[in-house]
């Protein structure tokens, strides 16, 4: 194996992981954020408005972190600078 | 099959100036709120019983209500700028979905020049509203240990609110590339309806944490 490709298989398995752990970690985030807002919807239905707009702020701010988490997995695979170093 | 992802094609130079296909797609859309923006505001002053000039005062009325609600009190400033971003990022999004356009939001540089914005606009509106002292003070004000903190938070965000915004609307486009490549006609449709909805709701939350972060701002001083 040259060192192209071990630099290729790594970041490949990187992106995978990244992925995998960046989407459990949003996705546990976001449901218990839907369960509470649905309590909260529950108990005061005169609220949905200002609980709606709180349960979208805070799904983007949780969704933030497994965009993060594509992003680096994206610049693992297309944008990876040790391959251009190293391969040329 | 030609993936894009960070790269901005180079459409042509202006001297030593590249103008890129993001710039192009952004001025475009720019040019098309502007004289939506015009057309409304002609309309409102000729014939405010008309069906547009309603949509006009149902939009300023959203956005001054949403800020009203937010911070506590109206604010023209604030309502002005968190609508602009939500117009052009709504636009951009949505002009994402014609054929052959890559919508200006999916480059990290837009989302980054929109999120530099906010940044510099959360210390004027404090300064502006607390005076300079007082809006200095706020950054020591549980304890001046948590100084660094305040600092680190007010960047990471700006960072979110930029990466968030590429990523998603990049994401996006992305998928559907990629659908239309494996399966091709009709099966990328429902993933295009989604992107219409997402790229809808990042640009509300674009809005919402700009007018939240500012709002924070502003309210600094009076704890």
């Amino acid at each position: 194996m040259t060192d192209q490709t071990i630099i290729a298989v790594v970041a490949m398995a990187g992106a995978a992981l990244t992925m995998a752990l960046g989407a459990i970690g949003a996705a546990i985030g976001e449901s218990r954020i839907g369960a509470a807002a649905m309590d909260a919807l529950a108990r005061q239905p005169d609220e949905a408005s200002s609980i709606t707009r709180t349960l979208f702020v805070s799904l983007a701010m949780v969704e933030s972190t497994a965009i993060f988490c594509l992003v680096i997995a994206l610049i693992l695979l297309f944008a990876n600078p040790f391959t251009a170093v190293v391969g040329g | 099959m030609h993936l894009r992802i960070f790269g901005d094609p180079v459409v042509f130079q202006i001297g030593p100036i590249p103008i890129t296909e993001t710039m192009i797609t952004s001025t475009v859309v720019s040019m098309v709120l502007l004289v939506l923006a015009v057309v409304l505001v002609n309309s409102v002053r000729t014939r405010p019983d008309h069906w547009i000039s309603v949509i006009a005062f149902l939009v300023v009325e959203t956005f001054d209500n949403m800020v009203k609600d937010i911070i506590g009190r109206r604010h023209a400033v604030v309502a002005t700028l968190s609508a602009s971003m939500f117009l052009f990022i709504a636009a951009c999004n949505l002009a994402g979905q014609l054929p052959g356009v890559h919508p200006a939001t999916g480059s990290l540089a837009t989302t980054s020049a929109l999120a530099a914005v906010v940044f510099l606009s959360v210390p004027i509106a404090g300064i502006q509203t607390n005076g300079l002292w007082n809006y200095i003070k706020h950054y020591f004000r549980p304890n001046p240990l948590l100084m660094p903190l305040h600092v680190i938070s007010e960047l990471s965000r700006t960072l979110a609110l930029a990466v968030r915004l590429f990523g998603n609307v990049m994401s996006g486009h992305l998928v559907v590339g990629l659908l239309v490549a494996l399966a091709g006609f009709l099966v990328p449709t429902p993933i295009m309806a989604l992107d219409l909805l997402i790229g809808l709701l990042q640009a509300y939350i674009f809005a919402i944490l700009s007018i939240v972060y500012i709002g924070a701002a502003i309210s600094a001083g009076t704890e």
